[in-house]
């Protein structure tokens, strides 16, 4: 306090001390460890097979072909189906759609009632749900098979909708519940007094003020459903695999000759989406995940 | 944080704040009919001789002693522990030691940590190829090694038994250790600027800094990281059946894999039911202590 106007201590050190050039090369070497793995998908997708096989997986491709990329989209094959990954994209599309909105609109209203209208015996349940999202999955697959199965939705994209919304229910719920418990308490009941119900002020206030966490809520599940396998696997029949379940078949099939090129092209276009999505929201997809993380 | 609901004159009691318990269904209904009701008839279920359909005749512990009989079911718990323990160990001293890097007032933070977390945003499956074509003996790492002049050079882990689990640990770690050097990078960013001055001051150098007084005081965050490490491991699923589908042989079987294959794929389901129950204690007991940690440390504090 005495001489906090004047700075004190030795000067800061020059930009590029010993310390400083570990420090920015360690951080590059591990920067490119993980990114090589981008890179060589990239890499092998542009490449012909006579190139693959005289090569290796780094080495940069020395004739540009689109065609692996081609086949994978449109030509590819699993089983007897040989219209390549497209149809796993639209039906990871047609998943992912219903199930985001669906389990959002769920989780945010449940979220807001618990934060704002909480009853007795609410926080029993609630707690059971937290609970419930360390439970292995495993170990409830079989019994949600028969409640499909007996609600005619087995096999069936909805079947598959319905389970996603179930399981995204635990973090989205806790998600919203948290964010709308942070809204001052006065607003809410300036709000009563005025006359506002249960849905008005979920729709004339709650809503309008809390579009960043429904932006979160919606990175959080586009990428979580988009990466599901197991359950596309176990609730949905070959023709509606969502597209992790068909890649994994068209680069696991045992039949053929293993086109690496494909192989990679289909890779990255089924991890293109999630990918976009983490590239564009930046910011607001790790905080997505350290609400995720650090409350759950 | 405190109910508005009350307020009101009181009509039936079950009717008061109506609106809130109908929003409430859906989490009820998971709550009961989910979480607890399909647990408990899939424990149920673990005691009897269930094959193709579900059914009640009751056997005892006879799946469970079948099971820890079984030796695909031994390697995938010695697979499975293997790869908790590198993982765990790993993914927290990886996740730690970058996000501590990044936390030196860095230029291109936001570049290195893009970087360092986009294998998260990327699913399992997509990882797991990646990592098989990048192990590949004949074009991958193997290969260019050999092709410096190291002719002997031998690293195949995912065709080799023995340590074929290494190599899916490998993929395992490239995806999931960015999370927790975010988790870790804003626990840092958490602690007071005054105690490094404090440190520094003091003349401690900064690595005993970090290891005496920083560590210490992200407990709480570690034992967050170590709860979200521990309960993906459990579930490695994908990983496997991406990379090495189980292969060698049975070398890189895990337990999730075994549960499914037991139930949709050799119609034994009581035998599947009797392994995820096994996977359920084995969370139970990551999860009490954890619990204890978190719940039974605030009273005292």
């Amino acid at each position: 306090m005495v001489d906090a106007a004047h700075p004190r201590g030795p000067k800061p050190r020059r930009r590029l001390s010993r310390g400083n050039i570990m420090l920015y090369g360690t951080l590059i070497v591990v920067a490119m460890y993980y990114a090589l793995p981008l890179y060589v998908m990239i890499v092998t997708s542009l490449k012909g097979m006579p190139e693959i096989r005289m090569g290796n997986v780094f080495s940069p491709p020395v004739e540009i072909t689109f065609q692996p990329w081609v086949k994978a989209w449109s030509e590819a094959c699993t089983g007897i189906n040989c219209d390549g990954l497209s149809r796993g994209f639209w039906n990871s599309v047609q998943i992912l759609i219903p199930s985001v909105f669906l389990s959002i609109i769920i989780a945010s209203i449940n979220g807001y009632a618990l934060a704002n209208w909480r009853f007795k015996g609410a926080d029993v349940f609630f707690t059971i749900l937290i609970l419930g999202a360390f439970i292995p999955y495993q170990v409830m697959l079989y019994p949600i098979v028969i409640i499909l199965r007996e609600m005619g939705l087995y096999g069936s994209l909805w079947g598959l909708v319905l389970v996603h919304t179930v399981f995204g229910m635990p973090i989205l719920t806790l998600l919203f519940r948290n964010y709308f418990s942070a809204i001052p308490e006065e607003l809410f009941k300036a709000a009563r007094v005025d006359g506002a119900g249960f849905w008005g002020i979920y729709f004339r206030i709650m809503l309008p003020m809390s579009l960043p966490i429904f932006v979160v809520a919606m990175i959080l599940q586009v990428t979580g459903i988009w990466n599901d396998f197991l359950f596309g696997v176990i609730y949905t029949r070959p023709e509606i695999y969502p597209m992790t379940v068909q890649l994994n078949n068209i680069v696991n099939s045992v039949q053929g000759v293993k086109e690496y090129n494909v192989n990679m092209a289909a890779t990255l276009l089924t991890g293109l989406v999630p990918l976009t999505i983490y590239f564009v929201s930046g910011k607001l997809f790790v905080r997505g995940i350290a609400a995720g993380a650090v409350k759950g | 944080m405190a109910t508005s609901s009350g307020t009101s004159k009181r009509p039936v009691r079950l009717l008061r704040n109506l609106n809130a318990k109908i929003a409430s269904i859906p989490m009820v209904a998971t709550a009961l009919v989910i979480f607890i009701g399909c647990t408990a008839w899939t424990i149920l279920y673990s005691f009897t001789d269930s094959k193709l359909l579900p059914r009640l005749n009751f056997v005892g512990f006879e799946q469970y002693d079948r099971l820890w009989g079984t030796r695909r079911w031994l390697v995938s718990i010695e697979n499975l522990a293997w790869y908790g323990v590198c993982s765990l160990v790993l993914t927290l001293v990886i996740g730690f030691t970058l996000a501590a890097l990044l936390d030196r007032k860095v230029r291109f933070e936001n570049t290195f940590r893009t970087i360092l977390l986009y294998p998260f945003a990327l699913s399992f499956i997509v990882t797991g190829l990646v990592w098989q074509w990048i192990l590949n003996p004949d074009f991958g790492v193997q290969q260019v090694v050999r092709n410096w002049g190291w002719e002997g050079f031998t690293f195949d882990p995912l065709y080799n038994p023995d340590i074929v689990i290494f190599g899916i640990l490998i993929a395992g770690i490239w995806q999931g250790s960015g999370l927790i050097m975010v988790i870790m990078l804003a626990g840092l960013r958490g602690i007071d600027e005054d105690i490094w001055k404090a440190a520094r001051v003091d003349g401690i150098p900064t690595w005993k800094t970090y290891v005496v007084v920083i560590i210490p005081m992200m407990r709480p965050v570690f034992v967050t990281a170590l709860v979200l490490i521990a309960s993906g491991i459990v579930k490695v699923y994908d990983l496997v059946v991406a990379q090495t589908s189980g292969g060698p042989g049975i070398a890189s079987e895990v337990p999730a894999k075994y549960v499914y294959d037991k139930m949709f794929a050799s119609q034994n389901l009581a035998q599947g039911f009797a392994a995820s129950t096994m996977m359920l204690v084995s969370v139970i007991i990551i999860l009490i202590p954890w619990a204890y940690l978190e719940f039974g440390g605030k009273k005292r504090g």
